[in-house]
């Protein structure tokens, strides 16, 4: 249970077209997560699925079967939202409890579910406080319970680590993904953070504009960006897109080196630049090169250790193997 | 320091209207409750002394006095559901995008700027009229006997006017309460297989009980004391005289400023009574 079809799908609000036509399958039990910039239209694909939102054309099929005019409630999906939407005059235990009693689901067994669903949140000693009573990630935590005890076949997010704070999110992070390896439930999940997506995924959808720019795992798209968008938008540091002279020493309009994939040197190397901010994490430093043509600036990683200053002349060396090429309309040229 | 002397110079300038306020509302209470204990009759020889609790006891025991608290809640109730329960529909309908909301919306909360006097005038002549209203005309468009409204059902015409003029203010209160319930809570429900209806039971009404704690606590204090739709409407008859009607009648037709007086005084408790009765049912859902 939980494969999700959407076949030449499209969405308009008026006369504005946010998704033009387009093709997905999202496997069983797959871990799949949307990425892309501000406005690419996640949200707005994910509410198509979960069916708040009526699409223009196209179908869509959940198992096989077409759930298109289907409503919400009907097609076994379950959503945790941004804001939570937690019901606020609701206990916690209710709020868990809500979508066992809408299906008429015996008391025993709601008791039942919400217990073994508060002991894998850690929610049990909060079941009778209100949602108002909670910090952020306990509400991130009922907004997921109450999803669990429905059993849906696939569980939908929309950006739901978006509002806690660093340490906290990456904490989420592992359980939404510990919770997914136990559960083997198909999960969509929604986020602008290339981060949360690369570390999550099984596969990654690349958004822009509406527009699948690739799909595929998170390594498939870190090693062979199909095009310098998603070159660009995964991994971290962004990848050094290298246009003009240099580019055309390799055949192509644009060559991409990731940061990690430069060596540097004091003494030679193949480009000559100045250094101009080094950022020291203490693990890796990364350090933004000036002087550089067809890329100002340009950033390297280096160990943790490195004794550059600002104003130093440096020598890099890109990894032949690891050099991306890409054609004038953007494409990867392999 | 600072503070303090501000303290005491924000307390200066706030005295003359304290002291306005407080004197607006201690003079006449303590005039009631001095004639309360008056045998005063202006028009029959004026102040006779001292009356002791004569004037509580007659007011208390003469044969109008139940009738006319039964006659005040059951307005005031009546028209609490009417405008609690049409107000919340309203406030939905109004919340749904539709085409002309903005003039729509002036035209529901119009009733409340026209005077009492203004508005019971109008309904009792135009509409509720046997021979002329608009009733009456349909009552006779379909062969019926029209229903002589004000002496027949003196007190649901008396509510039905009242209602028109309070829905309004339900109304905008619940819509603006109903504006501010999060969308996504509703999307959240919908997916969670709830239909329209328990939809509406279980987030919107718990969401609108705070809104409709306070419609009720406002009207309340208006509706207690009523008194231009009675007068322009049945003057009392047909077992609409509310006990601030009774109090009016007391004073102006009987000439017994003492014995009305005295009244006002079982007007004040009524009041306070309904007020802890309403605070205790209703009043917890402000703390939350
Ligand atoms: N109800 C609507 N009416 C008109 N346009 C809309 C509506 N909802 C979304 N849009 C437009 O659709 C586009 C996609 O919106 P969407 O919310 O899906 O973006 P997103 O990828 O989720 O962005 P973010 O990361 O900021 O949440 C945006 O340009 C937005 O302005
Ligand atoms: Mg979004």
């Amino acid at each position: 249970m939980g494969q999700i079809q959407l076949n030449q799908v499209t969405k308009s609000f008026g006369d504005v077209n946010v998704i033009p036509p387009l093709d997905l399958t999202i496997h069983e039990g797959e871990f799949t997560v949307f990425v892309g910039p501000s406005g690419c239209g996640k949200s707005t694909l994910l509410r198509l699925i979960a069916g708040l939102e009526d699409i223009t054309s196209g179908q869509i099929d959940i198992d096989g079967q077409d759930a298109t005019n289907l409503p919400p409630a009907k097609r076994g999906l379950a959503m945790v939202f941004q804001s939570y939407a937690l019901y606020p005059h609701m206990s916690v235990r209710k709020n868990i409890a809500f979508p066992m009693k809408m299906a008429g689901m015996d008391e025993a067994e709601q008791t039942r579910r919400i217990d073994a669903a508060a002991k894998a949140l850690n929610l049990t000693d909060y079941l009778d406080r209100r949602p108002g009573q909670l910090s952020g990630g306990q509400r991130q935590r009922v907004a997921i319970g109450r999803a669990i005890v429905r059993e849906p076949s696939a569980f939908l997010f929309d950006e739901p680590l978006s509002n806690l704070d660093a340490a906290l999110r990456v904490g989420m992070r592992l359980e939404i993904s510990e919770m997914h390896k136990r559960l083997k439930t198909t999960m969509i999940y929604v986020t602008h953070d290339q981060v949360e997506a690369m570390t999550m995924a099984d596969k990654i959808v690349v958004l822009q504009a509406g527009v699948i720019e690739q799909v595929g795992s998170p390594l498939e798209l870190y090693r062979e960006p199909r095009n310098k968008f998603v070159a660009g938008f995964i991994g971290s540091p962004k990848m050094n897109l290298i246009e003009g002279s240099e580019a055309a020493k390799h055949n192509a309009h644009t060559i991409g080196i990731r940061p990690e994939h430069l060596d540097v040197s004091t003494t030679e190397g193949q480009w000559q630049g100045t250094v101009g901010v080094a950022e020291h994490l203490g693990s890796d430093t990364f350090i933004h090169i000036h002087g550089i043509e067809g890329c100002d600036p340009l950033t390297v990683r280096a160990g943790g250790e490195v004794a550059v200053k600002h104003g130093d002349t440096v020598y890099l060396t890109p990894q032949m193997q690891h050099l991306h090429k890409f054609g004038a309309d953007g494409l990867r040229i392999s | 320091m600072a503070t303090q002397h501000s303290r005491s110079a924000a307390r200066m300038m706030m005295a003359p209207a304290v002291i306005l306020l407080l004197g607006w509302m201690l003079v006449p209470l303590i005039m009631t409750l001095y004639f309360s204990f008056k045998k005063y009759l202006p028009l029959r020889g004026g102040d006779l002394g001292w009356a002791g609790f004569d004037n509580y006891v007659r007011f208390v025991t003469s044969s109008a006095f139940w009738p006319s608290v039964q006659a005040t809640l059951v307005i005031v109730g009546g028209t609490l559901l009417i405008t609690v329960v049409f107000g919340v529909l309203l406030g939905i309908l109004l919340n749904q995008p539709m085409w002309g909301q903005g003039v729509v919306r002036i035209l529901v909360i119009a009733p409340f700027f026209v005077m009492p006097t203004v508005s019971a005038l109008v309904w009792k002549n135009m509409f509720m009229d046997p021979v002329n209203g608009l009733f009456a005309h349909l009552w006779k468009f379909f062969g019926a006997q029209p229903v002589e409204w004000l002496s027949d059902a003196s007190m649901f015409s008396i509510i039905t006017i009242v209602s028109w003029q309070w829905l309004p203010f339900a109304t905008l209160i619940l819509l603006t309460a109903i504006q501010s319930l999060d969308g996504e809570q509703l999307e959240a429900s919908e997916m969670d297989g709830a239909p329209v209806l328990k939809r509406f039971y279980y987030i919107i009404l718990p969401h609108l009980s705070r809104a409709i704690t306070i419609v009720i606590l406002i009207e309340t204090i208006f509706l207690l004391s009523i008194f231009a739709e009675i007068f322009v409407t049945t003057g009392g008859a047909f077992g609409s005289r509310t006990l601030t009607y009774l109090i009016f009648q007391r004073v102006l037709e009987s000439q017994n400023v003492g014995l009305g007086s005295a009244g006002g005084v079982y007007a004040i408790i009524l009041a306070n009574i309904v007020a802890i009765f309403l605070m205790r049912i209703v009043g917890k859902n402000l703390d939350a």
